[in-house]
């Protein structure tokens, strides 16, 4: 028989069943329910007076459990292990734990006399408000509760484990300090319920599944109620153990890296992978809150330096205006377009200049060739076919308007597309028109071009697919603006940017949408693919990592500005340029930035790699070439 | 095992011999079998078993396998779902039930229908979105309607090339290709998430006292999070969506052995139901089993 962990929160109809104490109630002729607290579970809460203090209102917490057991022999151990645990907590002296006055058992109730505390627990107050707690506040409470808990770790002689830290069981008094509540005494008077506990739990940790408690586990659901705490994100309602698939900056940037990482650590599955001691986690949340300036530190002010670039340059070469195109490397030779019209033919191991072609207007797009001739687009409308070893002119397509698309090589044509909203397929050897295509508006993107069909996207938002013929297969029309990406082919789907903010994907042999992906700004970053993943980048300055079989978001790498260039993968690296002015090396599996390179205008091209180095060019008029 | 379940449970064994679904089916003609044969063309076999141990069938399934030819056809499509309910008091079979159809309804208006709307027009969500809503809605209906249940649901919408999975609980989808099956889906029980996270080994998870727990099912609150993927289909290759009474107790290995080894989806699927019931059929079975052609 399946069963399924309960829902969260509706336990309370339970306890309507018990019989809860009316207001006015006399326990012990001592203490005198003024009314109901709180219900949960087998146990209630009742704010009660202490009436051996006739002269003051001594108000005291007076928590009551139903015995439910109808074996006599297990009532009676239910009770004495009561007895025992109450006799423990009585020995506890903490500012953070609530006092123990008294306990007693009456008839098929036991219950516990303790202070009462004047406050709200941290559900409650997640509860209660929207935004995110800030971070000095949770440090703060971190860093008493590992001292509570340290203090419990150590008692003597034998260390209490607490094994049920959760915001409801964390309450912060009038003094704003935390409090920790409910010392599991209940769960004796839960006799074979353990099943139904686990996987409702999401605090605890994964080895408690298998009865072993150890401090290593109260770090654990500590690290889990910080988790929870500064990302709002109830672990309850996720799959169990799953935190590191909701990295804590990824929902809330506010967090400092320094705690993320200590929290990650209390959060490790391994309990020999977290802090050994809630006094070790305690050290390491005080020097989170020194390095973030929480708390002061005499070190501050200190590495704030300019950033340094943490790579090594090759070359760099100059040209006359900005660097927008993308590089073709052939051969030893870095063919690259640049705005003062020229393109340019580089020695790829020293940047020594072997020739320039000047062209009639600015050249944004990548050449492209076949070995022989280098084609090349420019914004004057023409495509032009050089000689790769001397530049010489070999012949000119005119289309009728500019060229942003790059040239595709395929079986003895050249596809491209041109702001005049045709799709241009020339023949490579005379530059003769094999075909055109007329579209609904310009096309910036560049083709791909798979089994005899060519895919493109087009300024008017329309997707075309369009076999060899020219006949056109399908069109996919619900982008909302227009498609300056150019697409990627992978397993039979299409993935492409639009500059309505969304990263599509679509089945190729029909163009059915298959998922869209909403990013924070429009794109006109190209994808790439790799391991199962889509990267790409966008203005909302974020380089993304996407799972391109589900459509979710895996990774993202902020920049100070927006990214147009296209992602290059190479190896298990990502490099990306971006408008802030820097190339970025990224960890392809987890977006952590390896190195950074700054040059002096914004970077609007699509790197590329080759022979282990990179090469590209920035708007600072110049082409670079980094060791990978 | 008390004398009344002896009983019974024997009775069942005998009766899965003559037939697994406890309906009598006419046998095809084997030259229509040898005939379609893992032949160039779609095919599908679907089977469903109470068990040897249980009293009634909690699981549902729904098959639909649809071509076209012609000028302009619209390529091949398929809608496929399996569910196994949970809950007492017959919810788990009124959960499951309830859940196929309104995902098979969901699906088959949009997108399935629009297929053949010559204006092409549909609402325009991405079909991942249309599977995830339509596993929603059904949580929806069971929500309201059926308190107490809850089911698993695993269905796949096929479209051209491409398959799309939406999934909650601990049913299955296999890709198999001559190398190797796979599974496609992710088990949402306790005991799969400790075997990933490597606390509990897949031999100690297939014994665990807790091993139906879920965390994740149709029926159980308001938010539902579902898993949805899409693959390419498995060209040479069959899909197989099935309940944790077939891939709990046949090894994969033995899947993988009966899908390839018969002529047709329909006697494979009838096969795997026969093989769990052999193995002691301690839950309820279903499988429905799609092949795919090389081209």
């Amino acid at each position: 028989m399946k069963r399924i962990t309960r829902a969260l929160s509706d336990i309370t109809t339970e306890t309507a069943q018990l019989g809860q104490l009316e207001p006015g109630v006399t326990l012990q002729e001592r203490y005198l329910v003024l009314a109901l607290h709180g219900a949960g579970g087998m146990s209630s809460v009742y704010r009660a007076r202490d009436l051996h203090f006739p002269n003051v209102t001594k108000t005291v917490a007076v928590k009551e459990m139903i015995n439910m057991a109808t074996d006599p022999a297990m009532h009676e151990m239910i009770v004495r292990n009561f007895e025992r645990e109450a006799d423990l907590l009585a020995t506890l002296s903490h500012p953070a734990i609530p006092r123990i006055f008294d306990y007693f058992t009456h008839e098929s109730s036991s219950y516990l006399v303790m202070e009462f505390i004047d406050g709200k627990d941290l559900e409650a107050l997640l509860r209660e408000t929207d935004d995110f707690l800030p971070e000095n506040q949770v440090v703060k409470w971190a860093i008493e509760l590992c001292d509570v808990l340290n203090y419990l770790h150590l008692h003597k002689p034998q260390p209490v484990i607490f094994r049920d830290v959760k915001p409801s069981n964390i309450m912060i008094d009038g003094h704003s300090s935390i409090r920790l509540i409910d010392f599991g005494i209940a769960r004796i008077f839960q006799p074979g319920q353990k099943g139904t506990m686990i996987g409702t739990d999401g605090y605890a940790p994964p080895e408690q599944y298998r009865g072993e408690a150890s401090p290593p586990g109260d770090m654990y659901a500590l690290g889990a109620t910080l988790h929870h705490l500064l990302t709002r994100r109830d672990p309850r309602a996720e799959p169990p153990f799953s935190f590191s698939e909701r990295p804590i900056r990824s929902i809330n940037e506010k967090v400092s890296p320094e705690l993320e990482a200590t929290i990650n650590a209390a959060l490790s599955y391994d309990p020999a992978d977290r802090f050994p001691t809630a006094e070790a986690m305690r050290s390491s949340l005080i020097s989170v809150a020194k390095e973030t300036g929480i708390l002061v530190s005499p070190r501050t002010a200190a590495s704030a330096g300019q950033p340094s670039n943490e790579v090594q340059e090759i070359w760099s070469f100059e040209c006359e205006d900005e660097v927008r195109g993308s590089p073709l490397v052939m051969d030893g030779v870095v063919y690259i377009g640049c705005y003062d019209n020229n393109l340019y033919a580089l020695d790829a191991k020293t940047g020594e200049f072997i020739w320039k072609f000047a062209t009639e207007g600015g050249i944004a797009s990548r050449p492209a060739s076949d070995g022989e001739l280098v084609y090349v687009s420019s914004e004057d409308t023409r495509m032009y076919a050089l000689s790769a070893q001397r530049g010489t002119l070999a012949w000119t397509y005119y289309t009728g308007g500019p060229i942003r698309s790059s040239p595709v090589v395929f079986e003895g044509h050249i596809f491209i597309g041109a702001d005049d909203a045709r799709l241009h397929v020339v023949n490579m050897f005379n530059g003769s028109a094999a075909w055109k295509q007329e579209v609904a508006g310009p096309i910036r993107s560049t083709p791909t071009i798979i089994d005899e069909r060519v895919y493109f996207g087009c300024e008017s938002s329309d997707f075309y697919c369009y076999d060899f013929r020219g006949e056109l297969k399908w069109r996919f029309g619900k982008a909302r603006r227009g498609i300056t990406s150019s697409p990627i082919m992978v397993e039979g789907m299409l993935f492409f940017g639009s500059m309505d903010w969304s990263l599509y994907a679509l089945e190729a042999e029909a163009g059915w949408q298959i998922w869209k992906f909403r990013m924070g700004r429009p794109t006109i970053s190209s994808p790439v693919f790799a391991e199962g993943r889509i990267y790409t980048g966008c203005a909302d300055g974020r380089i993304y990592a996407i799972d391109s079989r589900g459509g979710r978001e895996i990774w993202h790498f902020q920049t100070e500005h927006q990214v147009t260039g296209s992602p290059t993968i190479f190896e298990d690296s990502i490099f990306c340029g971006s408008v802030d002015g820097s190339m970025y090396c990224l960890d392809m599996r987890s977006g952590r930035k390896r190195w950074q390179f700054q040059t002096g205008g914004p970077i609007t091209g699509t790197p590329t790699v080759s022979d282990n180095r990179i090469y590209f060019g920035s708007n600072d008029h110049r082409v670079y070439a980094l060791l990978t | 095992m008390t004398f009344l379940q002896r009983i019974f449970g024997k009775a069942s064994t005998d009766l899965e011999q003559t037939s697994p679904d406890g309906i009598e089916t006419a046998p095809l003609d084997p030259a229509t079998i040898d005939g379609a044969a893992l032949s160039n063309h779609t095919l599908v076999g679907t089977s469903q078993s109470t068990g040897v141990e249980r009293a009634h069938n909690e699981d549902a399934l729904f098959s639909l396998l649809g071509s076209s030819s012609g000028e302009d056809s619209v390529p091949d499509f398929g809608l496929f779902v399996v569910a196994d309910g949970m809950g007492g008091h017959r919810s788990g079979e009124v959960a499951s039930a309830l859940s196929v159809r309104s995902v098979a309804h969901r699906l088959a208006a949009d997108p399935l229908l629009h297929l053949f709307d010559l204006n092409g027009s549909s609402e325009g969500l991405p079909l991942q979105d249309l599977v995830r809503r339509a596993l929603q809605d059904a949580n929806q209906s069971v929500v309201n309607k059926v308190p107490g249940g809850g089911t698993t649901l695993t269905t796949a919408l096929v479209l051209g090339k491409q398959m799309t999975i939406g999934h909650v609980g601990d049913s299955r989808a296999y890709i198999l290709t001559p190398r190797e099956a796979k599974v496609v889906t992710r088990d949402h029980s306790l005991v799969n998430r400790l075997v990933e996270l490597g606390q509990l080994t897949e031999a100690e998870a297939a014994v665990h006292p807790q091993r139906n727990v879920l965390y994740k099912a149709i029926g159980q609150g308001a938010n539902l999070e579902v898993d949805v993927e899409t693959h390419p289909i498995p060209k040479n290759g069959f899909l197989l969506l099935c309940s944790d009474g077939l891939w709990g107790v046949v090894p994969d290995e033995e899947i993988q052995r009966i899908a390839w080894g018969a002529d047709h989806p329909q006697a494979a699927c009838d096969e795997l139901i026969r093989a769990a019931n052999a193995a002691g059929g301690p839950d309820n079975i279903t499988a429905v089993l799609v092949y795919f052609p090389p081209t």
